[in-house]
């Protein structure tokens, strides 16, 4: 049922854009990214979030036109392209956290799962349980570490006090912070160095157990070992979530991303498999940015 | 091309400078001399007595603030009362909800302009709604008074110190599932808690003084207050009356009230700024 709105999306989807998943689907196998063809065949089988014909607008300013976008199930999806160009805009819809802002709108389809957020029927509490956020700058809040982890849990589940030690425990070794903070629960967030906090908010986004994990940059405000040591996280996530990150920074996406997607100016221009995006992009535009001419 | 005059420039520099530096040094002159002036008259009449006993009538040595005192901590209390909650919750309209629709602009602009009405007029006004339907001054009448005059500043700086709070953290707790109410009690609230309460003291300074709202309304009382349907005994209009009145013993007592309001706002101001320093130090 669901598979088939889907494919009706997709032929819909052919006609009005530059890039189309439907033409990436054919062909060529897997793990091997031929440059002609390459099939991201795990993600046409079962994506876990597909875009179809998003719009996106600013007041009366379009921000987005026509993106179509498949995001695979437990992979890494990169999205990557010159400032400005809608990275972050697009990954906002997938939590439909800009419904905070008066005027910001958003039109087409996100199906996650199947069925698509953007109706205004969507329980946002639940669609946040299973799509967590990490944003760009760490923004811990005014409470102690224990409480920062502890705080999406007790939004969504009633637990005991043991349980919820225990369960901000696992979030915490799941961001590689445990043994960081192990002896100053108590002690606030904002006394972390930066590159903690963001684990702290990887821990806090962890704790409520999503499906989905967006990422706004997340290591752009933070130094290189401290993006190490998230990037390798990325890499151990990717088992259980399916996670989709905006860099700026090329190299992160090549390094970490199964998946890249290139936008300019609120186009999708290309989407592929990390490595035939940049070892072949079909896209003058993509080579241009990858090789560094502009952007 | 002539050239200006090097020594001309630097002498006006100073001029200024020196006046301005004078200038804002009679700030701190004045306010000196009004709490020296008021410690060395309103000091003798502090004492026990002061604080526990009544008023006393024209002529008769002895008595105290007592009254009074009780009378002005119960409509500072019942104005916080009232206005604070409607004020606050007016302030987290303008910043999380409704800060840029036309209402919003309007609830805003209404809020400035009732800031800026003289507090006399407030007092008609509680005079007029309320004094003269229920056929007598009373200490609710006073309270709602102040509570009127409280209202505009608690909402001003609640969504003065709500809009500092960055939008990440909004989107923060927005993005694990939090509702927006609880967002704003559990995250937003804590964030500006400082900023709130500094608030919050500075308004109870600024109605602890205010004698023309309470003129018209609590009137005043030589008992202590046993009922807010009745004149109230209040420190700024006892001040008033007594301060103009030809017995020493009155005057003298107007000192020490004087005193005690003085100091009383003082402490509210310097705990204020303790707040604001502590909240700064933590960022």
């Amino acid at each position: 049922m669901n598979r088939k709105e889907n494919a009706g999306g997709r032929e819909e989807a052919a006609e009005n854009t530059i890039w189309n998943p439907a033409h990436s689907m054919e062909g060529g196998e897997t793990g091997n990214p031929a440059p002609s063809s390459p099939s991201p065949s795990d993600m046409l089988k079962n994506p876990r979030i597909s875009v179809r014909n998003l719009q996106f607008f600013y007041g009366e300013q379009q921000a987005l036109f026509d993106n179509n976008l498949d995001i695979a199930t437990n992979r890494i999806t990169a999205i990557i392209g010159p400032s400005g160009c809608g990275k972050t805009t697009h990954l906002r819809t997938y939590n439909r956290i800009y419904d905070l802002y008066r005027g910001h709108r958003a039109e087409g389809e996100v199906l996650l799962d199947g069925r698509n957020i953007l109706a205004p029927d969507t329980d946002l509490i639940e669609l946040r349980r299973k799509v967590g956020m990490i944003f760009q700058k760490p923004a811990p809040f005014p409470m102690s570490i224990l409480d920062n982890v502890a705080y999406g849990l007790r939004l969504h589940y009633k637990l005991s006090r043991s349980e919820i030690v225990e369960r901000v425990e696992k979030a915490l070794r799941a961001a590689a912070l445990w043994d960081e903070v192990k002896d100053k629960l108590r002690k606030p967030g904002s006394s972390l160095s930066g590159g903690q906090q963001q684990r702290l908010c990887l821990a806090r986004a962890l704790a409520v157990e999503p499906e989905v994990i967006l990422m706004d940059e997340p290591t752009s405000a933070i130094d290189p070992v401290a993006t190490g040591k998230i990037e390798d996280l990325m890499r151990q996530l990717r088992e259980r979530y399916t996670i989709v990150i905006v860099t700026h920074n090329m190299q992160q996406a090549a390094r970490v991303s199964d998946y890249t997607a290139f936008f300019y100016r609120g186009r999708i221009v290309e989407f592929g498999p990390t490595e035939r995006i940049f070892t072949n992009p079909r896209e003058k535009q993509t080579e241009d940015y990858i090789t560094g001419r502009f952007g | 091309m002539k050239k200006r005059s090097v020594l001309l420039r630097k002498t006006i520099d100073l001029g200024v400078n020196l006046a301005a530096a004078i200038a804002a040094f009679s700030g701190i002159v004045i306010l000196i001399w009004i709490l020296s002036t008021v410690i060395v008259k309103g000091a003798s009449a502090i004492d026990i007595a002061f604080f526990l006993q009544t008023t006393p009538p024209p002529g008769v040595p002895g008595g105290g603030m007592g009254n009074a005192i009780v009378g002005t901590l119960i409509l500072v209390v019942l104005a916080v009362l009232i206005g604070v909650p409607v004020g606050l919750l007016s302030g987290v309209y303008l910043s999380e909800f409704g800060g840029e629709t036309r209402f919003g602009s309007l609830v805003r602009f209404s809020t400035n302009v009732l800031m800026g009405i003289p507090s006399i007029v407030i007092g008609m006004f509680v005079y007029a709604l309320v004094v003269v339907p229920t056929g007598g001054f009373s200490g609710w009448a006073g309270a709602l008074a102040l509570a009127i005059l409280i209202l505009p500043i608690i909402a001003r700086t609640t969504e003065d110190m709500l809009v500092m709070v960055p939008n990440s953290l909004r989107e923060a707790a927005l993005a694990l599932g939090a509702a927006r109410w609880r967002t704003i009690l559990s995250v937003v609230f804590p964030a500006a808690r400082a900023g709130l309460v500094t608030g919050g003291l500075l308004a109870v300074a600024r109605i602890a003084g205010e004698t023309a709202p309470l003129l018209f309304t609590a009137l005043n009382s030589p008992y202590f207050p046993h009922s807010l349907s009745e004149p109230t005994a209040n420190l700024t209009v006892t001040i008033f009356n007594f301060a103009m009145s030809p017995y020493d013993d009155w005057q003298r007592l107007a000192w020490g009230a004087s005193l005690l309001i003085t100091v009383s706002v003082l402490v509210l101001n310097i705990g204020a700024r303790r707040l604001v320093r502590e909240r700064e130090r933590r960022k």
